[in-house]
């Protein structure tokens, strides 16, 4: 791919790059597993009766066993962060009762993004120009592939890079790309129009610490 | 609901560092360091969910990635619950708990 370039003003504005056709193919399987993950997670929620009469979601209460399921839909709540309310009952009823109101909506801003992607790939490669609403929804889902995938991979806060016959090594090199598309995605949304003028050297701004190299 | 103002010196070292944050309130959200999330979006998750400054985003951004964390917004229970929402619809660690 190309580096993403914003252009235009006001409502015009785009954020434009261009993709390769495995690169679409990669993003859209990607984005679909997600998706599976995430519905069958809204799939399996409790339905009551009261639910049913109100229209009002209810999801469930307890944290997902699956860790990839889990680090997209964290507790809103740690009770090692509160010793005073560890001792018990509380605090698991204080995080089950705000998983159960919030994870539906949780769950459909993800499931919303996600459609975003799929909706703005162009199937067999090519430009992609995204409206900066369209672009937010690109983040939320790169984030989300990324964030199964580091939870896969068990990513640290310590750099490090794998051995090329390690069997995750194409996985993480998945990871990388995804943190370059997704940090450039970052820096074209935030170069304001005052700041990357539409004609000249459309990339200023946009290279930086992550360089051109290799793709 | 009951304030914890009882329990003063329980804290070890919450992350208190924006002066624009307001303390005499009951909730603060609180965003973890995570080892993916991109400095750069997490910085802009902060300026779009909170409309805060480019500065006062990248700040908050720096404190959550050298301190582990940094106390983000506060207010009553409902706005933290749902500024928490929101982070974790974004896909940053976040989680809400009593002013310390």
């Amino acid at each position: 791919m190309r580096t993403w370039r914003r252009t235009g003003s006001g409502d015009e504005v785009r954020i434009c790059s261009n993709l390769e056709t495995y690169e679409c193919q990669l993003l859209a399987s990607m984005v679909e597993s997600i998706t599976e993950l995430l519905s069958e997670r809204a799939d399996t929620a409790p339905r009551d009766a009261l639910s049913e009469l109100t229209g009002i979601a209810t999801g469930h209460s307890r944290a997902p066993d699956d860790v990839t399921l889990g680090r997209l839909l964290p507790d809103f709540h740690r009770p090692d962060q509160e010793p005073e309310l560890v001792a018990g009952p509380i605090a698991s009823d204080l995080n089950g009762g705000l998983r159960s109101v919030n994870e539906p909506h949780i769950i459909d801003a993800k499931l919303a993004a996600a459609r975003v992607v799929l909706e703005t790939l162009p199937s067999g490669g090519g430009d992609v120009a995204l409206t900066e609403s369209q672009a937010d929804g690109w983040l939320t889902a790169l984030t989300d592939i990324r964030l199964a995938l580091g939870a896969m991979l068990g990513i640290t806060d310590e750099p490090s890079k794998l051995p090329p016959d390690h069997p995750h090594a194409a996985h993480q090199d998945i990871y990388d790309w995804l943190a370059v598309v997704q940090g450039l995605l970052v820096e074209a949304l935030m170069a304001n129009e005052w700041t990357q003028p539409d004609e000249g050297l459309p990339d200023e701004g946009v290279q930086g610490e992550w360089g051109q190299d290799g793709w | 609901m009951a304030l914890d103002e009882a329990t003063p010196g329980t804290s070890t070292g919450t992350a208190v560092a924006e002066p624009e944050v307001v303390h005499d309130r009951p909730w603060v959200t609180l965003v973890w360091d995570d080892p993916v999330n991109l400095m750069n979006y997490v910085a802009y998750v902060f300026q779009k969910i909170f409309g805060y400054s480019e500065e006062k985003s990248k700040a908050l951004m720096m404190q959550v990635h050298t301190e582990g964390k940094a106390v983000v917004s506060s207010g009553d229970r409902a706005k933290i619950e749902a500024d928490v929402r929101k982070l974790h619809a974004a896909g940053l660690w976040a989680t809400m708990q009593h002013d310390s």
